[in-house]
């Protein structure tokens, strides 16, 4: 190894520490909603404090459950989006992409230091 | 010279055979599109026995044939994407002559989850997708550590072989 491939390694990880440390800092989010869009098209927002199932266009199915929503079904044959884990945090998202849906997490006030969590 | 389709053929072979046991692995990762990368074996040694030109006719013959075999149109548009700007930076990396084997690598496997971030956003049409970068930079980084260890002792070992 080089001086030159140990600088890069250094500067490929700070970029990635900086971008964790920026979601991280975004924190949880209390009365999040669940938005869901297919094709860039919106196509319904959800909260994500009522446990509900979404079927979203015959194409996949979503579930929120205890404030946390996760792809359940999906026709595709990689189904990549139903392994993801389950998303809570404010900007997280599940995406399929033969299907082109994206499920986010939006909005909502953001938690504080101190906040509790009914 | 009168062996390079030879050798071409065997390397496309090898590619193929790399992307064909690269399925067969069955951890799945949280995240889409964690994947060792086995192929990239092949573009690197490629890239050093002969050259960028190369190495690019490799990249895209094998996305094109492996897109073909196990994957679909989506596949294809995914893998060029990347393995084109992977190539390019590590075409570039190399030619400043600054990095040793590994750090070429490690920057193509970066830039390969880079490319295909790019196209899922453009894809998804969201931002949303950008989510993923942190875990795929250092996903990246490490699949392309332990590429360039091993084409780096491949390298040292067929040193004396000629492709031309």
């Amino acid at each position: 190894m080089k001086k030159n491939d140990l600088i890069l390694v250094g500067m490929i990880l700070c970029l990635a520490a900086a971008f964790i440390g920026y979601q991280f800092l975004k924190g949880k989010s209390v009365n999040a909603d669940v938005v869901v869009t297919v094709d860039g098209e919106p196509y319904g927002r959800y909260a994500l404090s009522a446990d509900q199932i979404i079927e979203i266009d015959g194409t996949n199915t979503l579930e929120i459950r205890d404030g946390k929503a996760a792809m359940k079904a999906a026709d595709c044959p990689d189904k990549l989006c139903v392994h993801q884990k389950a998303i809570s945090r404010d900007g997280e998202s599940i995406i399929c992409l033969p299907n082109k849906v994206v499920v986010t997490i939006e909005g909502g006030e953001k938690s504080e230091l101190d906040g509790v969590a009914k | 010279m009168k062996n390079r389709a030879a050798y071409f053929g065997v390397f496309t072979a090898l590619a193929l055979i790399f992307s064909y046991v690269e399925m067969l692995i069955p951890i799945q990762f949280g995240v889409p599109g964690i994947k060792l990368g086995l192929a990239n074996l092949l573009i690197v040694i490629m890239l050093y026995k002969c050259g960028p030109k190369e190495a690019l006719l490799l990249s895209v013959v094998r996305i094109v044939l492996s897109g073909f075999i196990f994957g679909n149109m989506f596949s294809i548009i995914y893998s060029l994407a990347g393995g084109i700007l992977s190539l390019a930076v590590m075409a570039f990396l190399k030619g400043r002559g600054s990095f040793s084997v590994m750090g070429v690598s490690i920057a193509g496997g970066v830039c390969h989850n880079i490319g295909q971030l790019a196209v899922a956003m453009a894809v998804v049409e969201t931002y949303r997708v950008g989510y993923y970068l942190p875990v795929l930079l250092i996903a990246g980084m490490l699949t392309g550590m332990l590429i360039g260890i091993v084409s780096n002792e491949v390298l040292k070992r067929i040193r004396n072989i000629n492709l031309y």
